[in-house]
C-alpha cells in the first residue's frame, strides 16, 4: 500500500470583510475589483487567532475525524509565511496542543503559498521509508497585505491539516513531483511587515509557468490526460488565475468548481490549494482521481495525483469546508484594521 | 513569567485536569491531592473532552492593559459534560451569550508579552455549532 491521506481537517476563521467595504475606503469600484479578481469577501483572523491557533484547530479536526492516537504521529511540519515567531517553531506548539508526546520530528516550512504541500511530500517520504507511522502536514496562514495594496482584497486566513500514513488511507498518493525555479515574483524581506510583489510579473512567468509545467509533467509521467480526472484544484491567489490555468491545461469548470473557494474566503496562502483540495475530499467518492497543484512564489509548484479509496465511504466529513465558508460574521473596514493590527497604538 | 507559564502548558493547551480514583472527584486545574480523601487520595491525570454549557458569565469592560484590544470580552463558568466546572473566556459577541448555551473548546492566543516577548496560548471556548 502506498502512503496517502489518512485524515484531514480544516479551519477558517469566522470573521469576514467584503471587497465592497475595502474598495469603498480606497476609492475603487467594487464591481471592477470583483470582476477583476473574482473575490467577493475574505476571512479575517480574530485578535486571538494566528497561524499557530489555526494549525492546532485544523490538526485537532484531522485527528478527531481519523480517530488517530496522537502518540503515533512521528512528525509535524507546519508550512506558513506568517509563523507567529521568526525564531521559534509553530510545530512545537501544535505538538503540545494535540498531545503527541515528545518523540516526534518537527520543523516549520516556508515556501510562500506552497509550504503546506511541501510538508505533505516530506511526510510521504518519511512514511514510505518506514521512519514514521503517521506524519502531520499543515499549511496555514494569516497573510499580510499593506493597506491600499491590491493584495488587501484577497490576503486572508485559514489552514488545512493532513495526517499522512499507510494504514487507513482515504486518498492514496499515486504520484507527486515539483517544478521549481528562482523567480522573484513575490517576497517579504526580513523585518518588513508587508510583502512586495512584481505586479503583472506574478502571472505568466511565475504562477502560470510553474502550475502548468508541474501539471503537464505529472500527467506525462503517469500517462493521464485531463479527462481522466474527476476533480482538479490549483493554487488560488485570486478567482481568475486557477480558472485560466485549468483552461490552458484542458480542465473543465465542472472539474474545478468544488475546490474553487477563493471567491468567498480569499487567498489563504499556504492553506489555499489544500483547503480547496479538502472541499473536494468532502464530496469525493471511492475511485475518484484528483489532481492537486500548489504554487509558492519564489517560485515552485507541487503536483499530486490522489486516488480516493473505499475507506472514504465511512469517513466523517461534516462540517464540510463549504459549511465553514458559508458561515461567518462580517466586520467593517475599521474593525478589520484593528484586528490586523494596522492601527498604530501609543505605548 | 516564562517558566511559570511553561510548567502549565499541558494543562492550558488542552483541558487536562485530574481525578481522585478513590472518591471520583474531578479537578481543573489539576490537583495532586484530594481535599476530601486526604491521605487516601488516589490522583490520576484526566483529559476532559472540552464540551459543556455556560452556567454563568460576566462581560469584562475594564481590562488589564494586555487585553485592552479585546474589550469587551466574556468570562464564563462552564460545566463540562465529562468534568468539573471551569472558568474560561468565551469568544463570541456579548449579545450572543446566554446561560445554558452549549460551548466547545478552542485553541487561542491568551496574550503577547509585548511586541518582542513570548506569545502565550491556551484554551478558550466558542459557541457549539
Amino acid at each position: 500500500m502506498k502512503a496517502g491521506i489518512v485524515s484531514y481537517g480544516t479551519y477558517i476563521p469566522r470573521l469576514r470583510v467584503s471587497v465592497d467595504e475595502i474598495a469603498k475606503v480606497w476609492g475603487e469600484s467594487p464591481d471592477n475589483v470583483k470582476v477583476g479578481l473574482g473575490v467577493y469577501r475574505k476571512s479575517v483572523p480574530d485578535l486571538d487567532e494566528d497561524t499557530a491557533t489555526i494549525s492546532v484547530e485544523a490538526a485537532r479536526e484531522a485527528i478527531e475525524r481519523g480517530k488517530i492516537d496522537p502518540e503515533r504521529i512521528g512528525a509535524i511540519f507546519v508550512g506558513s509565511e506568517s509563523h507567529p515567531y521568526v525564531v521559534k517553531p509553530t510545530a512545537t506548539i501544535v505538538g503540545d496542543a494535540i498531545g503527541c508526546g515528545n518523540s516526534f520530528h518537527a520543523a516549520d516550512f516556508e515556501f510562500a503559498c506552497k509550504a503546506g504541500t511541501a510538508g505533505i511530500q516530506v511526510c510521504m517520504g518519511m512514511v514510505e521509508s518506514g521512519m514514521i507511522e503517521f506524519g502531520l502536514a499543515i499549511g496555514a496562514d494569516t497573510s499580510q497585505s499593506a493597506p491600499g495594496d491590491p493584495l488587501e482584497y484577497s490576503a486572508s486566513a485559514g489552514g488545512a491539516a493532513f495526517v499522512v500514513g499507510k494504514k487507513g488511507v482515504i486518498a492514496e498518493i499515486e504520484e507527486t513531483l515539483s517544478f521549481t525555479s528562482d523567480t522573484p515574483d513575490f517576497w517579504r524581506r526580513e523585518g518588513q511587515p508587508y510583502p512586495s510583489h512584481g505586479g503583472r510579473f506574478t502571472g505568466i512567468p511565475a504562477y502560470f509557468r510553474h502550475v502548468t509545467s508541474a501539471a503537464i509533467q505529472i500527467m506525462e509521467k503517469t500517462g493521464y490526460k485531463p479527462s481522466d480526472f474527476d476533480y482538479a484544484v490549483f493554487h488560488q491567489p485570486n478567482g481568475k488565475f486557477p480558472i485560466r490555468a485549468a483552461r490552458i491545461l484542458g480542465f473543465t469548470k465542472e472539474q474545478i468548481n468544488q475546490g474553487l473557494v477563493v471567491g468567498y474566503i480569499g487567498n489563504t496562502y499556504s492553506g489555499s490549494s489544500i483547503i480547496g483540495f479538502s472541499a473536494i475530499l468532502d464530496i469525493a467518492k471511492p475511485g475518484d482521481k484528483i489532481l492537486l497543484v500548489s504554487f509558492g512564489s519564489g517560485a515552485g509548484s507541487d503536483a499530486f495525483i490522489f486516488n480516493v479509496t473505499d475507506l472514504m465511504e465511512d469517513y466523517p466529513r461534516v462540517p464540510t469546508v463549504w459549511d465553514k465558508i458559508n458561515g461567518g460574521i462580517t466586520v467593517d473596514y475599521s474593525t478589520y484594521l484593528k484586528l490586523r493590527k494596522k492601527i498604530r497604538l501609543k505605548g | 513569567m516564562i517558566p511559570r507559564f511553561w510548567r502549565k502548558i499541558k494543562y492550558r493547551y488542552d483541558i487536562v485536569g485530574s481525578v481522585c480514583e478513590n472518591c471520583g472527584t474531578q479537578f481543573y486545574p489539576p490537583r495532586n491531592f484530594c481535599p476530601i480523601c486526604r491521605r487516601k487520595s488516589k490522583i490520576k491525570e484526566q483529559r476532559f473532552n472540552g464540551r459543556g454549557k455556560v452556567l454563568s458569565y460576566t462581560i469584562v469592560h475594564d481590562t488589564p492593559d494586555e487585553f485592552k484590544l479585546n474589550k469587551p470580552y466574556i468570562v464564563a463558568l462552564i460545566e463540562l459534560d465529562d468534568g468539573p466546572i471551569i472558568t474560561s473566556q468565551v469568544v463570541c459577541d456579548p449579545q450572543e451569550i446566554e446561560v445554558g448555551m452549549r460551548v466547545v473548546k478552542t485553541f487561542r492566543k491568551y496574550f503577547e508579552d509585548g511586541e518582542d516577548g513570548v506569545i502565550y496560548y491556551g484554551t478558550k471556548f466558542v459557541p457549539e455549532k
